[in-house]
Formats: C-alpha cells, sequence, structure tokens
C-alpha cells in the first residue's frame, strides 16, 4: 500500500493549525457556555454541568459510528429504529425470563445484525443508494419493535441495571466516562488505522479505492455492523434511563445524529471530516439544549437555534473551506495513480 | 478600601440569598407535548392558579410526546431548584428514576391528568369524581324532561369499570325521592363502536316509544346518539346529554337535540393543580389520604385514595356545555 501513497502533505504551519473548524467549533462552545451562563444563574455548576450529560450522551454513542457512515459518503437513517427494536427485544426477553446481563447482550447482538443487515442489502444491491436502504429498514425495524410490543411499555428492569444510566464515579457519570473510552477508541480507528484511511479512500473515490486493492464491500459492513453495535449502546443507556422501553423510543435521533456530525465538519459528500468535530458537537447542542433548557426556552425555539448553526456550519464550510477541499488527513491521500486527489467517484 | 469590599461581598451574598429564596418560589409544570389544545389550556389553568398566589409559574412541554423528552426537562428543572413539578407523564414508569432524584433534591412532585407511578408521586390531580358524574347526568336529564318520564342510558361496554361506576352512582341517585316519576328502563351497551351505538339508539327508540332522555356517559355513544335523533328529527322530544367531546358534539347542541353535555374543563384542571403545587410546597398538604387545602375559586378539597394505590385529589363536579359556551370549546378539543 504504501508504495501506492501519494504524499500531498503541506507542511505543518501554525497558521495551518488554527485554520481548522474544530477551532471554530471550540469558538462556539464557549461562546454557548458564556451566553448560558449570562441567561441562568444556576448554569455554572459544575456538579449539574458535568451530571447533565447523562440526558444527551446516549445519543451520542450513534455520533461516532455515524461519522465513519459520513465520511464513507453513506447515510444511515435507520439508527433510531434500530435502537427501539434492540431495546424492546431486550425488555420483552428479559420478562419472558433471561437474566439481564444476557439480555444485555443480546441487544447489543440485535443492534449489530440489524447494521450487519443494512451493510449486506448495499453491498448486494449496489444500485441502491444508501439512503433508500436504510429508510426501508428504518421503517421494517420500527415495525418489528410495534408488532413485538403493541404501543405497550416493557421494563421492570433489576435496580442495578438503573445505575448504568443514572450512576455516577465519584461526581462523574458513567455514561460520561464510556462515552470517552468509545470515542477514544473510534478517533484511533478512524485516524491510526489501516481501516481508518480506507474509510477516507473510499468516501474520497469510491472507484479508485477498489482499484487500489482497498476490499470496499468488508468496509461497508464492517461500518454498518459498527452502527448497530452503538445503537445497541444507546438503546443499553437509553432504557436504562427510561427504566421501561416502548416501540416509540428514540423516535427523531437519526436526524439529531446527523446534525450533529454535520456540524461537527464532516463532509456529506465524503472523504474528509475528524472525529473531534462530531463530538465537539455533541457537546455545543447538549449544553445548548440544556442552558436554554435551564432558562424555559420552548422546545421549538430550541430547532429553529440548531437548525440555523447547521445552516451556518455547512456555509462556512463551503465558503471559508472551499467547498470541503481541505486537506483530508494523510491516510487519506491512497488513491490510485493517476488520479487527481479531490476528484469524486 | 478592604472594609468597603467586605461590605459589597456582604451584600452581594444577601443579594443571592435573597434571590435564590424568590427563585425557590418557582412551580413547574410539564405536559406532554408542544401544540396540543387541550394541555394549552391546562397549563393556562396552571399559569393563572400559580400567578394569583403570586409565584412564578414554568410552563414546559417537549417538541415530542415522549417521556424521554420529559426526562431532559426534569433535570433541567431539578438544577433551577424549582419548588415543585407538576407532570401530566408521557409515560408510567419511565419518569420514575428521574422523579425520585427531584424528590430527593426536597423538589415536591405530583402527577396530573395522566398519572405516573404513585411511587414517584406526592398525589395525583385527577379531573372528575365518579359520583358527581353520576348525580350531574341524572339531574341533567331529570332538567330536561321535567322532571317526569322514561330515560335510557346508551354506555360503552358493559365490562368497562368507569363506566359502570358511574351508571351505578346514576342507579344511586334515582332512588331519592325527588326522581319518583323517573324511571330508567335501560341500559343498552354501544361498545364505543360508532355503529353499533347507532343500531343500539334506534333499538331504544323502537322499543320505549315514550322515551323522553337518553344518558350516554362515553363520547362515542353520545356523539352516535346525537346523529340518530338529528336524522330522525325527535329534537324537543327525546333529549340527550352525557359525557362528549366539544368538537364532536357541537352540532348537536347548535341544533338543539342536546341542550348540553358535560366534560372536565382543562383549564380547572390545571388550576387546582397549581393550588396542589402550593399546598405541598407550604406544607398544608403531605399527599396522604385525609389531608384538606383551599384551592381559590375551585373551594376546598380533600386527598382520596386512588384507584392505583396511590392518592389523589378529584377535581369535581363535570363541566356543562352548552349552547353559549361551545362556540368556544368545540376548536378546544
Amino acid at each position: 500500500m504504501s508504495e501506492r501513497s501519494i504524499s500531498v502533505d503541506r507542511p505543518r504551519s501554525l497558521r495551518r493549525f488554527f485554520f481548522q473548524w474544530e477551532w471554530l467549533l471550540v469558538l462556539i462552545f464557549i461562546a454557548v457556555n458564556l451566553i448560558n451562563s449570562s441567561l441562568s444563574r444556576y448554569y455554572l455548576n459544575l456538579r449539574s454541568l458535568v451530571g447533565s450529560t447523562n440526558s444527551f450522551l446516549d445519543m451520542a454513542f450513534l455520533v461516532l459510528p455515524m461519522t465513519f457512515v459520513i465520511i464513507l459518503g453513506n447515510i444511515d437513517i435507520s439508527v433510531a429504529s434500530t435502537v427501539a427494536l434492540s431495546a424492546v427485544v431486550m425488555a420483552v426477553s428479559f420478562n419472558a425470563g433471561l437474566p439481564m446481563p444476557l439480555a444485555a447482550i443480546l441487544c447489543l447482538v440485535v443492534g449489530t445484525a440489524c447494521g450487519l443487515l443494512n451493510g449486506l442489502i448495499m453491498i448486494k444491491f449496489k444500485e441502491l443508494s444508501a439512503v433508500i436502504v436504510t429508510l426501508a429498514t428504518m421503517i421494517i425495524y420500527r415495525g418489528i419493535a410495534y408488532v413485538i410490543l403493541e404501543d405497550q411499555a416493557s421494563g421492570h428492569f433489576p435496580k442495578w441495571y438503573s445505575f448504568l444510566a443514572w450512576g455516577s464515579i465519584g461526581p462523574v457519570p458513567l455514561i460520561l466516562i464510556v462515552f470517552a473510552a468509545c470515542a477514544i477508541a473510534f478517533g484511533l480507528l478512524l485516524h491510526k488505522t489501516s481501516f481508518g484511511r480506507k474509510v477516507f479512500a473510499m468516501g474520497n473515490n469510491l472507484t479508485a479505492a477498489r482499484y487500489s486493492g482497498i476490499r470496499t464491500d468488508s468496509v461497508i459492513v464492517a461500518v454498518s455492523a459498527l452502527t448497530g453495535l452503538m445503537a445497541g449502546f444507546t438503546s443499553l443507556f437509553l432504557s436504562s434511563r427510561m427504566g421501561s422501553t416502548r416501540p416509540n423510543v428514540a423516535l427523531g435521533y437519526e436526524l439529531s445524529v446527523i446534525a450533529m456530525v454535520v456540524l461537527g465538519g464532516v463532509s456529506t459528500a465524503g472523504g474528509s471530516g475528524r472525529i473531534g468535530g462530531p463530538i465537539l458537537a455533541v457537546f455545543i447542542i447538549g449544553y445548548l439544549n440544556y442552558g436554554l433548557g435551564l432558562v424555559n426556552t420552548t422546545a421549538n425555539v430550541l430547532l429553529i437555534i440548531i437548525g440555523s448553526l447547521l445552516i451556518l456550519s455547512v456555509l462556512v464550510l463551503n465558503v471559508r473551506f472551499g467547498g470541503h477541499r481541505r486537506p483530508a488527513p494523510p491516510g487519506a491521500r491512497v488513491i490510485a495513480p493517476g488520479k487527481a486527489p479531490d476528484e469524486k467517484a | 478600601m478592604k472594609k468597603s469590599f467586605v461590605k459589597a461581598v456582604m451584600i452581594l451574598a444577601v443579594m443571592t440569598i435573597a434571590a435564590t429564596s424568590l427563585v425557590a418560589q418557582s412551580y413547574a409544570i410539564v405536559f406532554k407535548n408542544t401544540g396540543n389544545p387541550y394541555g394549552e389550556k391546562q397549563m393556562a389553568g396552571f399559569k393563572a392558579g400559580i400567578e394569583e398566589q403570586k409565584f412564578e409559574a414554568i410552563l414546559r412541554a417537549p417538541d415530542q410526546p415522549t417521556a424521554e423528552a420529559q426526562i431532559a426537562i426534569i433535570q433541567q428543572l431539578i438544577a433551577q431548584r424549582v419548588a415543585s413539578i407538576c407532570i401530566v407523564g408521557n409515560d408510567f414508569d419511565a419518569l420514575t428514576p428521574v422523579l425520585g432524584q427531584a424528590a430527593s433534591a426536597g423538589i415536591k412532585v405530583f402527577s396530573l391528568d395522566s398519572s405516573v407511578n404513585p411511587s414517584a408521586r406526592l398525589t395525583h390531580v385527577n379531573q372528575a369524581d365518579s359520583v358527581k358524574i353520576g348525580q350531574t347526568l341524572v339531574q341533567a336529564a331529570y332538567d330536561m324532561i321535567g322532571g317526569k318520564g322514561q330515560i335510557a342510558i346508551l354506555s360503552a361496554t358493559s365490562q368497562a369499570s368507569n363506566q359502570n361506576l358511574w351508571i351505578s352512582y346514576m342507579k344511586q341517585e334515582l332512588t331519592l325521592p325527588k326522581y319518583k316519576n323517573v324511571k330508567l328502563v335501560k341500559v343498552a351497551y354501544g361498545d364505543d363502536l360508532r355503529d353499533k351505538s347507532v343500531s343500539e339508539t334506534e333499538g331504544l327508540l323502537k322499543a320505549y316509544p315514550n322515551l323522553k332522555c337518553i344518558i350516554a356517559p362515553t363520547t362515542v355513544g353520545v356523539a352516535a346518539a346525537g346523529k340518530v335523533l338529528t336524522d330522525k328529527g325527535l329534537k324537543g322530544k327525546v333529549f340527550l346529554t352525557g359525557l362528549g367531546l366539544p368538537s364532536e358534539m357541537a352540532t348537536y347542541i347548535e341544533n338543539g337535540v342536546c341542550p348540553y353535555m358535560f366534560l372536565w374543563n382543562p383549564i380547572d384542571v390545571g388550576y387546582l393543580g397549581a393550588y396542589v403545587a402550593t399546598a405541598l410546597v407550604k406544607g398544608t398538604i403531605s399527599g396522604a389520604v385525609g389531608d384538606k387545602f383551599s384551592a381559590g375559586r375551585l373551594g376546598n378539597y380533600t386527598i382520596t385514595k386512588a384507584p392505583d394505590g396511590g392518592t389523589e385529589v378529584l377535581l369535581g363536579p363535570p363541566f356543562k356545555f352548552d349552547a353559549k359556551n361551545i362556540a368556544d370549546w368545540k376548536t378546544v378539543y
């Protein structure tokens, strides 16, 4: 592989280091915090600031694999339905007598299976776009969840299970620790492994990536299965937080997750982005929600603000950074000889 | 210099304490979701009740009718140290952990309209009192027919517990000497199906040609009976009353087939919730059976045992909808 790399690395300079989307996100994050703390005197309280993360981090587990999906140039709108289906299967099997630890593992297995199915359909029927495939499975997975539970709630989980979402080690919520671990793992996977490089390469130019010997199908299936697995994680934390589950849990999560990834500077055209951006976006939107909630802003105003931020981010990325053509990390330059680096498949 | 600094700090400290104690008197209501006219009325009633006691009301509702969205809102309310949270639950069980957190933060938690698990609430504010529903409906029929004649009841299914409770209180009311000339001839069951309710109504009219009034304590039944009586041109001959949705019943109230009917008023439900909230915070009540408190313009209330094992406060007599107010309500719910 290495002999095929074309090095287009520009020399690292201080100016280039600060001229990154992530810094703008850091500025937005600081601005959000400044505005929030000036709006509400209850905002700057370390305990509730750290504690409030458990209300938005469950969704953040989906942001990590979604970053991979979008860098690939795909999209996955079935994630929320996968969350619902795996949560419902877990609750029903637990209430049918399966021990809770096994039910939790089953939840992850169901999530992974849903993702795997998405991936298999995508590689078997290449003429179908990812949005159509996952639109179909979005309806199917949620439909199965409704068939199983029929608009009822299921729960009565053991007491210890609620520790997952509500528990904390010292002042730090457990979910924040687990999320940090997952974020590091996904960051390493994307930026430090050959797998991550393949993802970038495929997002830049799928055909070129295939000709350069990347087994693109297995990368697509792996990313899909990983997405399903993380949907399983979301579902574990979500049902633990609620103490029960329903077929309509996580309704609308897919759009929030995609919004966070895009706000994080990941190009919807594929091939560029970094894991840090979406993670920052999770906290920006999370704390924006929390802070505006503290001053009792109505839910609809929040939606308007998040929508505006999204447009702003896409605009700035396209205008300021020249239509997403900023250099991707060095590994992404693994392309076939003779192809221009930025040419899309 | 030092002295003035100390002074400034002390003034600031006093102000902070004053401010926090002031804000400790804010009362929150969390409805199911935004854009629900019934909920808007309920929150408006809550706000009126809180503000006339000179406290601050916080009205919240998530954009999606889900428990997870309500959990996030409740967490924000806990961080704001509100005095009390009144929750219109989207889920009976899912809010239990977060409401427990609120309770351990010293916040008085109770549910309204749509209840939550008794272990997560101090009490519940319920719409209407079964005894009063029974009494009111029989009195309405009595007034409509001029105190004399045959009446019939069109119910939902024969197993519906609330229906049977109301019917038993209607029968109890009918044993009073006042009603000696009123005869209940039949209880028909329309099963809350529109077509079955229609044919049961037609059956009643055939079997009892001297029937003067139909009481239908179910929204489906009362609307079906309204249609039959209108189609057959029986306005003024056979009267209709019961529990109905203003939006469905407006036609029959406006055309006179149903002079008036009842349902609870969402504004009053919210208003009563406001007084439950302040009474819980003041310590006048603890949410136990037998606790008594006063609820502004609505009068005095006592907390009773709820069928789900917890306690509840019943709003009282159902709200009357007639030709005068139906135009305002038919667009509401």
